[in-house]
């Protein structure tokens, strides 16, 4: 999985079906597709065709569609199936996305995998729920309290989100950790004819199950790629799993040197992982002199408005954040050496651009297209914001 | 875990068997000394669910104990099986999924009042009107033990507790009419002082096919009791008793209060309403069989 192949969409086949689909029709079978046979979720607009379209598709598979009582206990099942064995989701929006964010961060904590929909609209609060916006960005890396690792990736297509969200359950079962899929309204809602990609792969993709001895076990004993083995119930194993920080075998410590390196473990994981985490498009970063950088639904406006200004000589360059989180710092670095100026678009009010301004090594500037009207970005008023930093017009 | 060996499942069991209980057999003894407090009546409340396990035959392995936070939620920890310790108030909702989609396990959900009234009582009404097969084990001492002593939606009237400096004002849940109402299709209530009872209201409820929910009464001498003058662990579980008429639910009385000084014990509701988890799986096999139709 590098980067090159999550980038580039996998070459069409004739035997591939192409269809004609709605982005949260799409995250509902992409996750059928992954292998979900749990789902569990409670209405919210703009994300409720996903768990319509599941409510259709699993019985058909043999799955489980609940309708849980709220948001809560919708995140809480989709934890507890998956404690039992199955790959489970939950999908919302920002209301919901902030209910579920205590039992986010258990899942983070007891290592247990599933994959977090949100559908992002405008907010805050109820904000406004038929409009796209990205405003839950910083929200989706540090929305539940404390110190945490976290993977969130962020599709800009109706087939994307189809692989994206079949990816997810992937990355979630192999780094055993919550995994969030955040796209905004209008991409949940647009309909597309697309190729479904192969997801084989992904579907393949199961986490590690504890093998050997039930004496010699530790739960939270990791491997070398930082995550330990799970257990199953039924399996013999018979292990605690808590909220509380663990020592590795699995019961609860407030001992200081116990819990250092705990942490540290939990924390380094994604970070060790990152060939398989990473994922990103880059459109002429190499020779940019201004890069645009913008993910999702803007991704696409920005994909459009460096084109055209290529063809009007000015040296522009997209990055886009296919994971979001962790930010792929590095390669961004890498790719943008030569950049003067970096044009952040984003659907809010300022917070990818918080980690630019982290991410760029030298003196480049750093401006912000900021739009948080419940309207989308366009590529003329991205190619107007390259303009005004170049000083031209 | 070579003595699993030994223990028999519920046929083979005879009531020599369940009389010969051994509480070791299904401890993590490694654990020990446990964080209790002297006079803690969830020590009963656990001995008594321990036995009513090992009266139904049930295999450990296939035993998952659900609980949230609080001194209930800790009670968990010390059982040798499959433990989750989930978050404040949401052990019914964890259990659900676990249950969903592994009906295989028998699912216990150990909660408190607090765990399960207040923070968590959305999750027990619908787990009541799912009627999904879960026991949930509810056990009230009328107090937030674990954060110092406050009131809580059990805690009796005129109780002193540290958010109650003046006495509790607030009247109380009864929560097995509240897990009645929203459909539990069983019920029951005992004091820890009548333990084989305790037990056999368990057991009886493991052994239901649906939600069972049973409250027992404990009892918190360091953090209620003592604040209340209510005297030592003894004296505050036979105090509790007293409070108590066992006897079935009586609709002829019309002067229920709603503040309830004293409750029934014993079990309280038996019905035979669906299982949810049996419900769900008969849809999924019309769908496919549907589905297979349409193929041809």
């Amino acid at each position: 999985m590098t980067v090159q192949q999550n980038v580039a969409q996998a070459t069409p086949t004739i035997n591939l079906p192409t269809i004609n689909l709605q982005g949260n029709h799409a995250c509902a079978l992409g996750a059928v597709a992954a292998g979900c046979r749990f789902y569990a979720g409670y209405p919210i607009t703009p994300s409720s065709e996903v768990a319509e379209r599941l409510a259709k598709e699993l019985p058909k598979v043999g799955g489980v569609f609940l309708q849980m009582e709220d948001e809560i206990a919708s995140i809480a099942a989709t934890l507890g199936a998956s404690m039992g064995g199955v790959k489970a989701m939950t999908a919302t929006s920002g209301p919901g996305f902030s209910l579920k964010q205590e039992n986010l961060g258990y899942g983070m904590k007891a290592e247990i995998p599933c994959v977090v929909v949100n559908v992002m609209r405008g907010g805050p609060s109820t904000g406004m729920p038929t409009r796209p916006a990205q405003g839950d960005l910083m929200q989706a890396r540090w929305g539940t309290h404390g110190d945490h690792p976290v993977v969130a990736l962020t599709p800009g297509s109706v087939e994307e989100i189809y692989q994206q969200t079949a990816r997810a359950f992937a990355l979630s079962e192999k780094l055993r950790i919550p995994v969030i899929v955040l796209f905004d309204e209008s991409l949940g809602h647009l309909e597309e004819t697309i190729t479904l990609p192969d997801v084989t792969e992904y579907e393949n993709t199961i986490r590690k199950w504890a093998t050997g001895k039930p004496e010699d076990y530790k739960p939270y004993k990791a491997d070398a790629d930082g995550v330990p083995p799970m257990a199953r119930p039924g399996d013999g194993y018979r292990v605690h799993t808590t909220g509380l920080i663990v020592a590795e075998g699995g019961f609860p410590t407030q001992k200081a040197d116990v819990v250092a390196p705990v942490m540290k473990r939990l924390l380094d994981k994604i970070e060790i992982n990152n060939d398989l985490v990473e994922s990103f498009e880059d459109i002429d970063c190499q020779d940019a002199e201004v890069v645009v950088v913008a993910l999702g639904i803007v991704g696409r406006s920005a994909k459009k408005a460096v084109r055209e200004l290529r063809q009007q000589g000015i040296k522009a360059g997209l990055f886009r954040p296919i994971t979001l989180w962790p930010f792929p710092t590095k390669s961004f670095r890498a790719l943008t050496k030569k950049a003067k100026y970096f044009v952040v678009a984003e659907m809010n009010a300022g917070q990818l651009i918080l980690e630019i301004g982290a991410a760029k090594v030298d003196k480049q500037s750093v401006s912000g297209l900021n739009r948080y009207d419940g309207e989308p970005i366009s590529p003329s008023l991205i190619k107007q914001a390259v303009k005004e930093v170049l000083g031209h017009e | 875990m070579n003595e699993q060996a030994t223990l028999k499942s519920k046929e083979d069991m005879t009531q020599d068997d369940i009389r010969n209980f051994e509480i070791r057999d299904y401890l993590r003894l490694d654990l020990f000394p446990h964080f209790m407090c002297p006079g803690c009546g969830h020590g009963i409340a656990l001995r008594a669910l321990l036995w009513a396990i090992h009266a139904q035959g049930i295999d450990k392995d296939k035993l998952a104990i659900v609980s949230g936070i609080g001194c209930s939620g800790r009670v968990g920890t010390y059982i040798d099986a499959n433990t989750y310790h989930t978050t404040h108030g949401r052990p019914l909702a964890f259990a659900t999924g676990l249950k969903m989609a592994r009906p295989d396990l028998h699912v216990v959900v150990i909660t408190g009042d607090g765990d399960c009234l207040a923070i968590g009582g959305n999750h027990l009404i619908h787990a009541a009107r799912r009627n999904l097969d879960i026991t949930c084990l509810m056990l009230n001492n009328e107090i937030y033990g674990m954060t110092g002593g406050q009131v809580s939606p059990t805690t009796p009237a005129d109780r002193f507790t540290t958010t109650t400096p003046a006495g509790n004002m607030e009247p109380v849940f009864d929560a097995c009419r509240l897990a009645e109402a929203a459909g539990a299709g069983y019920v029951g209530r005992e004091v820890t002082i009548h333990l084989p009872r305790l037990r056999d209201i368990i057991a009886e409820g493991l052994a239901y096919k649906g939600f069972s929910f049973i409250e027992v009464m404990s009892d918190c001498t360091e953090v209620n009791g003592r604040k209340n003058d209510l005297g030592s662990s003894p004296e505050m579980v036979l105090g509790q008793t007293r409070a108590m008429r066992p006897s079935e639910y009586d609709n002829n009385v019309v002067d229920h209060p709603f503040r309830p000084n004293s409750m029934n014990t014993g079990v309280l509701v038996r019905s035979n309403r669906p299982e949810y988890g049996t419900s769900y799986r008969n849809m999924v096999d019309k769908v496919q069989a549907l589905q297979q139709k349409g193929q041809k």
